[in-house]
């Protein structure tokens, strides 16, 4: 059986050199995204430290307000903002909250158009099936290597890393969202004089949007999950501590920053939540 | 000649719709003679017309029907580019032009369907994130009108309907009935001279089916759209059909007047559908009357009688051609123009050959005598009970 260990496939010295390639010939390319991304990160991140805790806590509790029109959620989330804040971990959650927001938004921006060409065109579906399955079933650690060494330390490789994991969900769900839209809607609008554009705009997004919401909380959560992972590449926030309390066995430590990111994620799930408006 | 009441909206010639990846060779094959289901298991592509002719002139209410499958919604289908033509010409009539869709451009087809061409839907197709008054206004926001007036035509629409109510709530909270009366509204806030309607209610119960029927034979008393009408059932054809074309795989096979389609059946298959309608609804004075030249004549003293029921000894005399007297036996009865409603119990009952089955029945019920039928002061015949018999029971097409 040796014959079969002989020669071994060079897998592995592949994917190497052709990051090596990358950062040999795109470095100005990537150093560029890196940096701009950094920048508005950093930037949005010093607005939201720079206003006083109490005003963002009165500007999140209406909006939760505005969202969900359930006065026990506004509760819930200023009890929970106040209950972070008292911990010691506001700056951190508010790096967290910038993270998740950012690669959401990014996600949404990318995904929903893809989404949308993978439900017209069932070719292209087809085509990127295998690469959603695999960034979404790949270990985090694995692809967080090489995006360490293309856009350095720092929290740029954990926003990307996010991106990868949580875009799968915007991209499915869009594209079922548009592919179920009922045939006789699509005739509706066409047989009223839409042209494609229009029966896309009017028609199909609508009809799909339940669908696309679902699939941007799910984003949302999913990049929630990855806090801690992109902590381990030097993106600030919640996850730091959780890190730096794996490092030193410090069960209290661990314990206070778990709790923050659960309080967050609630909070995130429950504002996103679809209101329970009539089909 | 050519008056604006004769002119043809619609002329489909020669039209074959086939679905598939194929739709040459199924054409050959159809040339061939094949069948429909022989088409299939060799190239996979499914006849859904086949050599259709129809025109529908302006005003017309042209009722497809057929079983499911026949092809009639493939047909509708085609008139607003929903299906393509794979063969044949289909002229719509665009203002003083004429289009003809089996070569037409996207901006053509986009004109005619936001312009000449509207349609309602079997399953109402509404837009359930939309309001009532949204969904009226739909069409018109295709067509690239300003919110303020879409919404003011809309709402206008909402109106006739009945429904300005419920303008602002979405439409899974109303009934189906309404739902489709949105549809409708819908449709005419178009203000298209072609509707298109795809068993508009075949989804609805039947009570609310007979009033949304008898509403859109009111409405198109006003409007004089050309409508062309899906539907699988007979009786709605011939109630508010003008033409009825009756298909069966794929082809049409019979396009008359309700009156020839219940009267003169071209197959048995058309032949076995009249036998399962309700004739009350379709037939009249004329076609179902014992005519003046099939009656016997009689001498009495001077005068020339016509027996118009020799058990009950019923006749009467005329005067030019008009009734003059009536009676039974020695006995001389009243006789009277009847206009609507019930008549008069032993008084003779003068009406129009137009006269509906369903109103002659009842004059025969309600005057307790047969009634007589007289077109321009001329006495033409009599409807009597045999009458009414051979209709009900099917048989009035059968010559004797």
């Amino acid at each position: 059986m040796n014959w079969i260990t002989e020669h071994k496939l060079p897998m592995g010295q592949w994917m190497e050199s052709f990051v090596d390639w990358l950062t040999g010939n795109a470095a100005g390319f990537f150093d560029a995204i890196a940096f701009s991304l950094e920048w508005l990160i950093l930037g949005v991140t010093d607005i939201l430290l720079f206003t006083p805790a109490g005003i963002l806590i009165a500007g999140i509790a209406i909006l939760s307000w505005w969202l969900q029109r359930s006065i026990g959620l506004v509760i819930f989330v200023v009890a929970s903002l106040l209950f972070i804040a008292n911990l010691g971990y506001w700056s951190e959650m508010i790096e967290t909250l910038v993270l998740v927001l950012m690669a959401t938004f990014m996600c949404v921006l990318f995904g929903i158009p893809i989404g949308i060409l993978a439900a017209h065109y069932p070719k292209f579906n087809i085509a990127i099936r295998p690469v959603l399955d695999l960034m979404q079933t790949i270990p985090t650690f694995v692809y967080l290597i090489p995006t360490l060494i293309l856009f350095g330390l720092g929290v740029v490789p954990g926003l990307i890393s996010t991106i990868i994991f949580a875009i799968a969900a915007p991209i499915r769900l869009t594209a079922l969202g548009i592919s179920s839209v009922p045939e006789e809607l699509l005739e509706a609008g066409k047989a009223f004089g839409a042209t494609r554009s229009k029966l896309l705009f009017k028609v199909e997004l609508p009809a799909a949007m339940p669908n696309i919401m679902a699939g941007v909380t799910q984003c949302i959560m999913l990049s929630l999950s990855m806090v801690v992972i992109a902590a381990l590449v030097g993106a600030d926030g919640l996850g730091k501590p959780v890190v730096r309390a794996l490092n030193t066995v410090n069960i209290a430590q661990g314990f206070e920053a778990g709790l923050a990111i659960v309080l967050v994620a609630i909070m995130l799930d429950r504002l996103c939540k679809q209101p329970n408006r009539d089909r | 000649m050519s008056t604006n009441t004769e002119k043809n909206m619609i002329e489909i010639k020669n039209l074959d719709v086939v679905f598939g990846e194929k739709p040459e060779q199924a054409l050959a094959l159809l040339d061939k003679g094949l069948s429909r289901q022989e088409i299939i298991d060799q190239t996979g592509s499914v006849v859904g017309v086949h050599n259709a002719n129809l025109s529908v002139k302006q005003g017309e209410i042209c009722v497809l029907m057929g079983l499911s499958g026949s092809g009639k919604s493939s047909l509708l289908r085609t008139l607003n580019g929903l299906n393509p033509i794979t063969r044949g010409s289909l002229k719509v009539c665009d203002g003083d032009n004429v289009i003809d869709l089996a070569n037409c451009d996207e901006n053509t087809l986009q004109h005619l369907r936001t312009h000449r061409i509207s349609m309602v839907f079997q399953k109402f197709a509404l837009m359930p994130w939309l309001t009532v008054l949204e969904n009226v206004a739909f069409g018109l926001e295709m067509k690239g009108i300003g919110k303020k007036e879409r919404q003011k035509s809309a709402m206008e629409q909402l109106d006739m309907v009945g429904l300005s109510d419920w303008a602002h709530s979405k439409p899974h909270e109303l009934s189906g009935g309404m739902q489709q009366r949105v549809g409708l509204a819908r449709a005419f806030a178009m203000d298209t001279d072609i509707l298109l309607m795809d068993e508009p209610f075949s989804a609805l119960d039947p009570l609310i089916r007979a009033q949304l029927q008898d509403e859109l034979i009111e409405l198109q008393r006003k409007m004089k759209k050309t409508i062309l009408f899906v539907s699988h059932d007979l009786d709605e054809a011939l109630k508010i059909g003008s033409h009825i074309a009756i298909m069966e795989s794929a082809k049409i096979i019979q396009h008359d007047k309700p009156e020839d389609i219940v009267l003169h059946p071209k197959t048995p298959y058309v032949e076995d559908f009249v036998a399962h309608t309700n004739p009350l609804n379709v037939l009249g004075g004329r076609t179902l009357m014992t005519g003046l030249d099939l009656l016997t004549t009689e001498q009495k003293n001077d005068e020339r009688r016509i027996i118009i029921d020799r058990n009950h000894h019923y006749w009467v005399r005329l005067q030019n051609g008009k009734v003059e007297q009536a009676g039974k036996g020695d006995d001389i009865l009243p006789v009277g123009e009847w206009q609507e409603g019930d008549g008069v119990k032993g008084q003779f009952a003068i009406a129009t050959p137009d006269i509906s089955m369903r109103d002659a029945i009842n004059l025969r019920f309600s005057s307790r005598l047969p009634v007589l039928l007289q077109e321009d002061g001329q006495f033409t015949g009599v409807l009597n009970d045999n009458n009414f018999y051979y209709a009900l029971l099917g048989k009035h097409f059968v010559a004797d």
